[in-house]
C-alpha cells in the first residue's frame, strides 16, 4: 500500500435479491485528496458507501484502512466510526423529533452522566462555525430539508475522521450553503482528510474534487484525475454512450407560454405556512417559482394542493369558484403535486415500486373502485419503462431502490394521474445527469399536449431552460415575476437577492 | 412450476414461514407424545345429534373468538401502529347490551335475535368510534386510548346487567355456541370462516387494504396522495368493533349465559400475540390477516397441547409465554436476517462443491 493512500478496497461485491448491486469495485482514497464517486441512478455508489460502512455485509472483496493491521473488519456502522470513518448518508438518517444538539451528539457522548448543557455548548459553537442557521435547543423536525442535511454534516465533521464520506449532501442545497460546505471541505483537506463526494451536479464535482471514480451497473468503468478526465466525457463514461448520442441530449425543446385560456387562478390564497399572494397558469404553460431556500416558494406551491392548511383566498380553476383545503380536493380538480421531500412526503417505504406507482391514481378512482391487479402491472410496467426505473421487479419495496430511482417513482405516480395542473417540486433531485434532461424534455412535451406545469429547482439553469416566466421570492413575499428577455442567469439572480428594481 | 411464480409464492409465505413452522412443530410434538392426539370421532350430544369431537375440533372451535377478534385487531394494529386492550371489556358491554335487549324483548327469538345482535353491535361500533376518535383526531397512543375502556368496560357492563349472571336458553344459541342440529361441525367455526369471508369481500371490493397500508407506513405521505388517515384509523376501529361485538356473541352462546366478568376475559393479551405471532409489525403498515388467524390457532393449540400434557393451570400462562416469546423472536428481522445468511451460505457452499466435483 503506498504510504498516502488511507483506504482500499478491491472486488468488493454485493448482491441483493435480484439484483448485483457491485460486481468486483475497487476504489481507492489518499490522503487530503476530495474523490468524487459518479455514476447513473442505481449505478452502486449508495451501496459501495454502506459497505465501507458497515451496513451492508459484503458478499465479497477486501478492504483496508490506513492505521490498522491487515483487513479492515467494518461490520457496523459503529465499527467504521471507531476506525475514523464518518458518513453522512443520502437520506438524512437523523431523529426529527430530538433536539438539534441531542442529533449531533446521540451515541458519541462519553460516560454514563450526560451533561447536555455542555454539549449544547459545543453544538452550538459548531453550529456558528459552520453558519448553519440552527440553534442547539432547537427540535429538528422545525428545521428545513436542507438546514437538517447541514446538522447531519455537522454531526459527521466534529469527530476526529480520517474518511469523511459525503452521499449527494448538497442535493438539497442552495449555492450559498453548498460554498460554505465546499469551504468546509477544504478546510478538512488541508488537514489530511479523505473525502469521497457523490452528486449528480457536474460543475460541482469539477470545482472541488480531485479525482474521478466512475461507476456504472455495479461495475467499475475507472478512475481518473480531474484534469484527464472533460466533462463531456465523464458523462459519456457514466452513462456507457458515445459522445455523438450525447449531441441530441442537450437540446432539450422549446419553452411554452401555452396558450391564453387559464387553467389554475389563485386570489389571496393563504395557508398556515404562507402569507397572501396572488397566482394564476394558463393552458399548457410551465412557470416556476424560484428564490433562495426558505424563501417560500415550496410553501406557496403546498397552499395550492392543500398540503398545509389553507388560511384564506379564492381559487378559480377553469374558470369556476372551487374550495381546495386539502389535497384530495386538488386532485379531484385536477391538481398534482410533488413533494420536495420523498422520504417524509413522497414514498411509502414498505410498499412496492407498482403500490408506489399507481396509489395517486387509485385514490382519484376512488375507495370503492379498486383497479385491477392486471391493470396496477400494465401502468407500473409502462412508467418503468417510460422513465427507465431501475429495480428488480413490480414487486421490489420501494425503500430498497437507489435514491434516484425512488424520485423516479413517485414522478410516475403523478404523470399517471394526467393531472391538468402539475407541480413539481424539486422533482430532479438525486437524479442523475441524463435523466435530469430527459425529465425536462418530458415537462416540455408535456406542456405541449396542454398540461400546465409548476417547476421548482434549486438550479437555476433548470428552470430557464423549460419555464417561460418565474416568480421570484424572497422572505416568504413575491418580489417579482421574469418573462421573455429578463430570464437569464445573471438576471434571475440579481432578483432573488434583491440588488435592482 | 415456473420459477417466476414459485418466487412468488416464495415472498407470500415468507411472512407466513416461521407461524406455520411453529404450528408444523406442535403437531409434530403432539403426534409423537401421544398419535391418538389429533384423531377425529364421532359422538352423539345431548340433543341427539351426531358430532364430531377430538382435540383437533376442540382446538379450532375454540380458537373462534380469539380468530375473529384478531383480524379485527390486525387491521388497528396496521393503520394506527398501536393495539387496542379494551376489546375483553368492550365485548363484555356488546355482551350486557345484547341480553338486556333479548330480555327486554321478552326471550329469543329469530327476531329478537337478530335485532339484539344488530343494536349489539351498533353500541359496540359507538364504544369503538370513541376509542378511534382519540387515536385519530387526538392522537393519543392506542393504547392509553383504550386503557379507560380497559379499565372500566366491564363495569359498564355490569351496570347494564346487574350483579346476575342471567341464563339464557334458546335452540338458537345452541345452534350458534355448539352445533346446528344435522351439521356435525361446531357453528363457531363457520362463523370464523364468515368473518374472513367478509373481510376477503371488503378488501375485494374496496381499497381498504392499500390505504389501511399506507396509513399505516407513512401518514403524512398517504394525507398527500388524497387519502384521509382520520377516516381509515375510525374504519379500522369500526370493523373491530364488529368482531369484538361478533366474538361476545359467540362467547355468550357456548355457555348460554352471560358473565360480565369472565366474558371474554385476558383476550386482548391474546389477540395482540396472534397479531405478533403472524409475522404483522406491531408498529403498523404491511399486514395479513392470514397470519393472524394462523396466530390465533397456534395460540389456542398451545393451551390445548399443555393441558393435554396436565400442566396444572396456573403453569399454563407461563408455559405459554415462553412458547411464545421463542416464536415472536424466531420471527423477528434480526433473526430473520441471520437465518437468510447462513442459508445464503449454505447455498453458494452447495454450488461451489458441486462445481469442484
Ligand atoms: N437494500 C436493498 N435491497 C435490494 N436492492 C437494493 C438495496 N439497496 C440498493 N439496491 C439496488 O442496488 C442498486 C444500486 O443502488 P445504489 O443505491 O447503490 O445506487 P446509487 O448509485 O446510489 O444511485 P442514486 O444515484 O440513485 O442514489 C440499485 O439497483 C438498487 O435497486
Ligand atoms: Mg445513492
Amino acid at each position: 500500500m503506498q504510504n498516502d493512500v488511507v483506504l482500499t478496497m478491491r472486488g468488493i461485491v454485493k448482491t441483493f435479491p435480484g439484483t448485483r448491486a457491485l460486481d468486483g469495485v475497487d476504489f481507492t482514497l489518499r490522503k487530503g485528496e476530495v474523490h468524487a464517486l459518479m455514476g447513473e441512478n442505481g449505478a452502486g455508489k449508495s451501496t459501495l458507501i454502506k459497505v465501507l460502512t458497515g451496513v451492508y455485509e459484503k458478499d465479497a472483496g477486501s478492504i483496508w484502512v490506513e492505521g490498522s493491521e491487515g483487513e479492515a473488519h467494518i461490520h457496523s456502522p459503529q465499527d467504521a466510526q471507531n476506525i475514523g470513518i464518518s458518513t453522512v448518508y443520502q437520506e438524512i438518517t437523523l431523529c426529527p423529533n430530538l433536539t438539534v444538539a441531542e442529533n449531533m451528539f446521540i451515541g458519541r457522548t462519553k460516560g454514563s452522566r450526560v451533561n447536555w448543557r455542555e454539549y449544547e455548548k459545543r453544538a452550538d459553537e459548531l453550529l456558528s462555525n459552520l453558519g448553519i442557521p440552527a440553534r442547539a435547543r432547537q427540535e429538528l423536525s422545525h428545521c428545513s430539508l436542507a438546514v437538517q442535511q447541514m446538522v447531519a454534516i455537522a454531526r459527521a465533521v466534529d469527530m476526529n475522521c480520517k474518511v469523511l464520506i459525503l452521499d449527494e449532501p448538497t442535493s438539497s442545497l442552495d449555492d450559498k450553503e453548498v460554498e460554505m460546505l465546499f469551504k468546509l471541505m477544504r478546510d478538512l483537506k488541508s488537514r489530511g482528510v479523505g473525502i469521497v463526494f457523490v452528486t449528480h451536479f457536474l460543475e460541482q464535482v469539477y470545482e472541488i474534487s480531485d479525482r474521478i471514480t466512475v461507476l456504472r451497473n455495479g461495475q467499475l468503468v475507472g478512475e481518473y484525475p480531474v484534469s484527464e478526465l472533460p466533462q463531456v466525457e465523464l458523462v459519456a463514461r457514466m452513462m456507457g454512450k458515445d459522445l455523438d448520442d450525447l449531441a441530441d441530449l442537450e437540446a432539450v425543446g422549446e419553452k411554452s407560454a401555452g396558450s391564453q385560456e387559464i387553467v389554475y387562478e389563485a386570489q389571496g390564497l393563504s395557508s398556515v405556512d404562507c402569507r397572501p399572494y396572488d397566482f394564476s397558469i394558463r393552458r399548457g404553460e410551465v412557470n416556476g417559482f424560484t428564490g433562495l431556500l426558505g424563501s417560500g416558494r415550496s410553501e406557496s406551491v403546498r397552499a395550492i394542493f392543500g398540503a398545509d392548511r389553507v388560511t384564506g383566498g379564492k381559487v378559480k380553476v377553469r374558470g369556476k369558484y372551487v374550495k381546495i383545503t386539502n389535497p384530495h380536493d386538488a386532485m379531484k380538480n385536477g391538481i398534482g403535486y410533488l413533494p420536495e421531500d420523498r422520504k417524509r412526503d413522497g414514498i411509502i417505504a414498505d410498499l412496492s415500486v407498482r403500490e408506489n406507482i399507481i396509489l395517486a391514481l387509485q385514490v382519484m378512482k376512488g375507495f370503492f373502485h379498486p383497479m385491477s391487479k392486471a391493470q396496477m402491472k400494465e401502468f407500473a410496467d409502462e412508467y418503468i419503462k417510460a422513465l427507465q426505473i431501475k429495480t428488480a421487479s413490480q414487486d421490489t419495496p420501494i425503500k430498497s431502490l437507489s435514491g434516484g430511482n425512488q424520485q423516479k417513482v413517485i414522478l410516475a405516480r403523478w404523470l399517471l394521474t394526467h393531472p391538468d395542473y402539475l407541480i413539481l417540486d424539486e422533482p430532479t433531485r438525486g437524479i442523475d445527469v441524463g435523466t435530469k434532461l430527459e425529465i425536462q424534455k418530458l415537462v416540455l412535451k408535456l406542456a405541449e399536449e396542454n398540461m400546465s406545469v409548476t417547476f421548482i429547482s434549486s438550479e437555476i439553469e433548470e428552470m430557464l431552460r423549460t419555464c417561460s416566466r418565474l416568480i421570484v421570492m424572497r422572505d416568504r413575499k413575491i418580489v417579482g415575476e421574469l418573462t421573455g428577455d429578463q430570464l437569464t442567469q445573471g438576471y434571475v439572480m440579481k432578483t432573488i437577492a434583491g440588488g435592482e428594481q | 412450476m415456473s420459477n417466476g411464480f414459485k418466487k412468488k409464492m416464495a415472498s407470500e409465505l415468507s411472512q407466513l414461514l416461521i407461524p406455520l413452522i411453529a404450528l408444523g412443530i406442535l403437531i409434530l410434538f403432539n403426534l409423537i407424545r401421544d398419535p391418538r392426539f389429533f384423531s377425529i370421532g364421532v359422538a352423539v350430544n345431548n340433543d341427539g345429534n351426531s358430532v364430531l369431537t377430538g382435540n383437533l375440533i376442540s382446538i379450532i372451535d375454540s380458537a373462534s373468538e380469539l380468530a375473529i377478534i384478531a383480524m379485527g385487531m390486525t387491521l388497528v394494529t396496521a393503520a394506527c401502529g398501536g393495539q387496542d386492550i379494551s376489546v375483553g371489556a368492550v365485548g363484555a358491554i356488546s355482551g350486557a347490551v345484547f341480553v338486556k335487549l333479548v330480555q327486554a324483548m321478552g326471550g329469543i327469538n329469530a327476531g329478537t335475535f337478530a335485532a339484539a345482535m344488530l343494536l349489539a353491535i351498533l353500541v359496540t361500533v359507538c364504544f369503538k368510534l370513541f376509542n378511534g376518535t382519540l387515536v385519530a383526531v387526538f392522537r393519543i397512543q392506542p393504547m392509553i386510548a383504550t386503557l379507560i375502556l380497559y379499565s372500566c368496560g366491564r363495569s359498564i357492563a355490569y351496570w347494564i346487567n346487574g350483579d346476575a349472571t342471567p341464563q339464557l336458553t334458546s335452540p338458537i344459541l345452541t345452534a350458534i355456541g355448539m352445533t346446528i342440529p344435522g351439521v356435525p361441525v361446531p357453528t363457531p367455526i363457520f362463523c370464523v370462516l364468515l368473518v374472513s369471508l367478509l373481510l376477503a369481500l371488503i378488501f375485494r371490493f374496496t381499497n381498504i387494504s392499500l390505504y389501511t397500508q399506507s396509513v399505516g407506513i407513512n401518514q403524512g405521505a398517504a394525507r398527500l396522495n388524497g387519502i384521509n388517515p382520520i377516516l381509515i384509523k375510525l374504519l379500522s376501529f369500526v370493523l373491530l368493533g364488529v368482531c369484538v361485538s361478533v366474538a361476545s356473541l359467540i362467547g355468550i352462546s357456548r355457555l348460554g349465559q352471560l358473565n360480565h366478568k369472565t366474558l371474554l376475559v385476558d383476550i386482548e393479551m391474546d389477540a395482540i400475540l396472534a397479531v405478533a405471532i403472524g409475522g404483522n409489525n406491531l408498529g403498523g403498515g404491511k399486514f395479513k390477516i392470514s397470519g393472524s388467524i394462523l396466530g390465533a390457532y397456534i395460540i389456542q393449540m398451545l393451551t390445548t397441547t399443555l393441558y393435554a400434557m396436565k400442566v396444572s393451570p396456573v403453569n399454563v400462562k407461563a408455559y405459554k409465554a415462553i412458547v411464545i416469546i421463542i416464536i415472536v423472536i424466531a420471527g423477528s428481522p434480526v433473526v430473520k436476517e441471520k437465518l437468510r445468511a447462513i442459508w445464503k451460505r449454505l447455498k453458494t457452499g452447495r454450488v461451489a462443491r458441486k462445481e469442484v466435483a
